[in-house]
């Protein structure tokens, strides 16, 4: 097998992260489409893409203010959303925590969930690889993706106002959702929890300042983890 | 939407500033620390609570028809989310729902 370097390692994570593009860009032209339409500046659409630069966070902040939520709902609900990305910090600490603190500050700004995916799988495959070769791997597999976030949420954002209503874009965030939401199903507890939360976001779709949406998804994370502790108990 | 500017920016600082210290936050904060198992469950399936939830009533009274519930946008929603579930791929649910859509669309709309 042959020594990698940083080098190689980062262009390794290139390679491995460009097919990610396909499903990316498409999603970053969506966000800045439906930040136009939901009235947002460009500045704004962009601020979302630079300074968040979480898909489904960003979808669902954009949603909730359309429905004029308070913004309490609005901060909590997008953390709600990316929480998932303290699990993905935690365990990548083990192999990356003796970076230097600046490299793992720009680790984290860029942490999202396909370079997240690549890294652990690339890391417990080489777990005895240099640190400086894992970040670099780190950085090569969110290079394109990233800086081509921004692109595309610009290029959506300018020619969002453009397109017509027989395209029917208001049922682009739902649509984005369910396909984002349906393949993590894997477990019962998931489809419990998933179910819990529709039903009860219907049943409390009248309660003001978008409460129905926390009754449901709490109620939805207690269901989640009850479940699961009960289906991992010995029989 | 009813907000001023100065609460937009507001909105996406905080979320971006809360974003970033969720990542940081074992990275740079805590360390190299064995967590209890229900916490790591928390945190990685919170999606699969917030996002149904959100969706679910957009699905049901959609916005473009005024609330009332809309036979193509319904059976464009049961696609993606079939198509999603059975293929785990974003990408054919996304191609499924928004096929269905315009095809219902077309032929009822």
């Amino acid at each position: 097998m042959s020594v990698s370097t940083p080098k190689t390692a980062y262009l390794r994570g290139l390679r491995h992260g460009a097919p990610f593009l396909v499903i990316l860009l498409p999603f970053s032209m969506l966000f800045g489409v439906v930040a136009i339409e939901a009235n947002l500046t460009i500045a704004q659409a962009m601020g979302f893409s630079l300074l968040v630069i979480a898909g489904a966070a960003q979808f669902a902040a954009v949603q909730l203010m359309t429905e004029n939520a308070p913004m309490l709902v609005i901060v909590a609900t997008a953390l709600a959303v990316n929480m998932r990305m303290a699990m993905y910090s935690a365990s990548l600490t083990p192999h990356i925590g003796k970076a230097p603190l600046g490299a793992r500050a720009a680790i984290s700004y860029f942490l999202v969930d396909q370079g997240y995916a690549l890294s652990i799988m690339e890391y417990e495959k080489h777990p005895n690889e240099t640190t400086a070769n894992k970040v670099a791997y780190y950085f090569g597999t969110i290079s394109l993706m990233c800086p081509l976030w921004y692109v595309f949420t610009l290029v959506g954002a300018l020619i969002g106002a453009r397109i017509p209503e027989e395209f029917a874009l208001d049922f682009a965030v739902p649509i984005a959702f369910l396909a984002m939401t349906a393949p993590m199903l894997r477990t019962r507890a998931h489809i419990t929890a998933a179910v819990t939360a529709v039903v009860l976001a219907i049943l409390f779709a009248w309660v003001p300042y978008n409460g129905g949406l926390l009754i449901a998804s709490i109620s939805a994370m207690c269901v989640d983890a009850c479940v699961e502790t009960r289906t991992e108990q010995p029989s | 939407m009813t907000y001023t500017t100065a609460q937009i920016w507001v909105i996406i600082i905080l979320m971006g500033v809360g974003s970033f210290l969720v990542r940081f936050s074992f990275l740079g904060l805590i360390g190299d620390k064995e967590l209890p198992a229900w916490i790591l469950r928390v945190l990685r399936y919170t999606p699969v609570a917030v996002l149904p939830a959100l969706v679910a009533p957009l699905v049901m009274w959609p916005t473009a028809t005024d609330g009332t519930p809309d036979p193509a946008r319904l059976l464009a929603a049961v696609a993606t989310f079939s198509a999603g579930y059975l293929s785990k791929n974003v990408f054919v649910a996304i191609f499924c729902g928004a096929t269905t859509l315009y095809t219902m669309l077309y032929l009822f709309g």
